[in-house]
């Protein structure tokens, strides 16, 4: 196959690469430009991060040899991920910005250009696994490395887009990938994994969204206020620098009467107001999710698991749709679960699809 | 593979008079600056190179200072003139090379400069009523004029000599970036008027890493790298005897050569252009076609994306650009085309083709018998969104 491998400058990205070229493929590499940060005097040159990144990428793939470009994808991505980042903060939500990369850019923009261009697949050194279904579909599979496993963040792919996927780590674990970039003298082979969110370069979310929104924020600050006592128990400075769950930089001065310590329990946007309460307070267990993305088949009703965050935990559930939105009953509850994020549903180690969290519920009475 | 080379305006082979001269110097032990019998041997090299290249340009030995290469003698050129003129403005064109431009904008930004970048036609030809109207404001005040001798990314050829009468009514210097001029087109520096001019090794087939800027003598130019004077105290730094006489042999040869080259050259590059675009009726060539250089072949094609074709191209072994190698990694619309008044998704849809002294009949048969599905195949993939 002729493939294309996005490669990030990471040690993923270039071994799934060079496993990729072992395998026979035809492979080209390039590299995403995702940042329009103008730091040079050029002109809409892109600076910032993103150089050394391309650079590492460059000389991985000098070193399995194949051809490399970067592709500049800035402004898709700008439109894509960080617009709708900036938006949904300001509507009160936590968006995932990894979900909507992948759903937008890796596997749409990149993805349909690339098959444009003559090419079968892309390939990433995505932490998932494919393999072809007893009805024939394209079925995706939690990694056997759990504590890399990247199915979460792929869950918004459908099968057209699996079908043209390659994620050549599936089957390994890190270690594993890094002294196999080692002994493939693969520069990138010690490089950090990479945290947090890619265009935030100092991970100081709330002081980029305060930045950035500017005019946009819905709200310059506001009331803090007791869930049950609807007492204002102090001010904040803006309501993007909260999500649900959240606990630290609520700065209130005086402790609860019980003396425990107080979560971000609900955000109002428009009256600026954050609610707080207690840890109990943000247990749920009723899910609603919009804007749903199938995986394969899909479901009118499964006994299985879902996903709730990067890495969170799995809960058992009872998954009901009609396609387009779903409803989650969970069987073990969740706490701290915010709408924007994206609840990614299981069939065992099977991702089904996902959906964009809408609204949340506590049904049962729970100690 | 057998690669198609067709990107000789980014590089060009290096002649065999070049390599031999510069590989022949290799093994010479002697600094040029050191006094005894080897110093004096590396020094007679370095100085028969200088009258090589004086020769061939018609300037005088004591007017060529060789530097690192283009663009730092731009950078020289540049901010030497401006500080040692002490006067606030320098008048150039919105189609100058990076290595103009960007020096420009430091001294506008760190310096004070008073920069005017000039518009160009549809042809990347320089505006010059409005050179005139600009030097007319305020004479006095213009450090320097500086205009490149031919476009990099185009090709088009600027009108040295009108620029040279303006500029030297008011008594203001000329500097020119004539890096893809010298060998191509007749390159003559005392007969052009001009103050100081640009030409590096490596696009004449010389060696990469040296180059040269022609200055007169009564121009004073401030150095911007300090330490042994070695060249006329205007540029410091052990002199690089091996460059240096296969960067004279390569001027040399171009030069004696420029005139058969031109007629072979542009022979084979209106072939291209004719098979381009018979096989894509669509595609528009940009630069003027009555007065540029003769390797040059720059096209737009309508509904594509430059580095789509690029890659693609590469892909089939056919090596081209999407306009100055400068630009190349991170794609961005070339602001040669912008300034031509192109807009940005058909700057993005430009790609470079340039012939040089290796190129020959199957080079272009490769390309003609390519470049058909090539844009075919990138038109499906489509020209991105208009931002």
């Amino acid at each position: 196959m002729r493939v294309l491998a996005a490669m990030s400058g990471g040690v993923d990205s270039a071994v799934a690469a060079a496993r990729a070229a072992e395998a026979g493929h035809d492979v080209t590499g390039i590299h995403l430009a995702l940042s329009r940060n103008p730091k040079s005097y050029r002109s809409g040159a892109r600076g910032c991060c993103t150089i050394e990144d391309s650079n590492d990428a460059r000389r991985a793939a000098d070193v399995i040899g194949i051809p490399f470009y970067v592709w500049d994808m800035s402004d898709e991505f700008h439109d894509n991920v960080v617009e709708d980042f900036m938006s949904e903060y300001a509507a009160g939500r936590t968006p995932n910005p990894c979900l909507r990369c992948n759903e937008k850019i890796k596997f749409a923009a990149v993805l349909d250009r690339a098959l444009a261009l003559g090419f079968d697949a892309v390939v990433t050194g995505h932490y998932a696994q494919l393999e072809t279904g007893s009805d024939g579909l394209i079925e995706m599979h939690r990694a056997v490395d759990m504590g890399k496993d990247q199915s979460y963040v792929l869950g918004v792919l459908t099968q057209d887009q699996l079908a043209h996927s390659l994620f050549p780590l599936g089957d390994s674990v890190k270690d594993d990938v890094r002294s196999e970039a080692e002994r493939r003298d693969l520069m990138v082979a010690n490089k950090p994994d990479s945290h947090d969110i890619c265009f935030i370069a100092d991970g100081d979310n709330a002081g980029w969204l305060k930045e950035k929104l500017g005019d946009r924020a819905p709200n310059d600050g506001g009331d803090i206020v007791d869930h049950t006592t609807g007492e204002v128990l102090g001010q904040h400075e803006g309501t993007t620098a909260y999500t649900i769950g959240q606990r630290r930089g609520l700065r209130i001065g005086r402790p609860a009467s019980d003396g425990k310590p107080r979560f971000v329990l609900d955000i109002e946007p428009v009256s600026g107001t954050v609610t707080v309460g207690p840890r109990e307070a943000l247990r749920i267990d009723r899910i609603s999710g919009i804007r749903a993305r199938w995986c394969g088949t899909v479901p009118s009703r499964l006994e299985g698991t879902v996903q709730l965050r990067a890495h969170g935990a799995e809960h058992r559930a009872i998954v009901t749709t009609d396609g387009a939105d779903v409803e989650i009953e969970l069987l073990d509850p969740a706490e701290g679960i915010a709408p924007g994020q994206a609840a990614v549903i299981y069939d065992g180690t099977r991702v089904v699809g996902s959906a964009t969290i809408s609204a949340t519920a506590r049904t049962s009475v729970t100690a | 593979m057998n690669n198609v080379y067709l990107d000789h305006a980014a590089t060009t082979p290096m002649l065999p008079a070049a390599v031999e001269a510069l590989t022949e110097q290799l093994t010479n032990t002697g600094n040029p600056s050191s006094l005894h019998a080897s110093g004096r041997h590396a020094r007679r090299v370095v100085e028969e190179s200088r009258e090589r290249i004086a020769q061939a340009l018609n300037c005088r030995p004591g007017e060529v200072v060789f530097t690192s290469g283009g663009t730092e003698a731009d950078n020289l050129a540049l901010k030497g003139i401006f500080w040692s003129r002490q006067r606030p403005r320098i008048l150039s064109t919105s189609i100058e090379h990076h290595a103009v431009l960007d020096p420009l904008h430091w001294l506008g930004h760190d310096e004070d400069a008073e920069v005017t970048l000039l518009p160009v036609d549809e042809l990347a030809r320089l505006d010059l009523d409005a050179l005139r109207a600009a030097l007319e404001t305020e004479p006095d005040d213009v450090a320097l004029v500086s205009v490149m001798w031919a476009n990099n990314e185009v090709g088009t050829l600027q009108p040295i000599t009108d620029v040279v009468e303006l500029a030297a009514a008011h008594g203001i210097p000329v500097h020119t970036d004539a890096v893809q001029a010298v060998g191509s087109v007749p390159v003559d520096f005392a007969a052009s008027g001009v103050d100081a001019l640009t030409l590096t090794g490596h696009k004449v087939g010389g060696p990469f890493g040296v180059g040269a800027l022609v200055v007169r003598r009564e121009l004073e130019v401030t150095p911007l790298v300090h330490g042994g004077g070695q060249e006329r105290d205007i540029r410091s730094g052990t002199i690089d005897t091996p460059a240096i006489a296969g960067f004279a042999a390569a001027v040399e040869a171009t030069v004696k050569g420029q005139a058969d080259h031109h007629v072979r050259i542009s022979a084979l590059r209106d072939e291209l252009v004719a098979g381009v675009r018979a096989l894509v009726p669509d595609a528009i060539l940009n630069g003027d076609p009555a007065n540029m250089l003769p390797g040059h072949a720059h096209f737009r094609f309508p509904g594509c994306e430059g580095d789509s074709l690029l890659m693609l191209l590469d892909a089939r072994g056919i090596e081209c650009s999407t306009g100055s190698a400068c630009n190349a990694g991170v794609p961005q619309a070339s602001h040669v085309l912008l300034a031509m008044g192109c807009s940005d998704a058909e700057a993005r849809g430009s790609l470079r083709f340039s012939l040089g002294h290796t190129s020959t009949q199957s080079d272009v048969d490769a390309l003609l018998a390519t470049i058909g599905p090539v844009v075919e195949r990138a038109r499906a993939a489509g020209a991105r969104k208009a931002v």
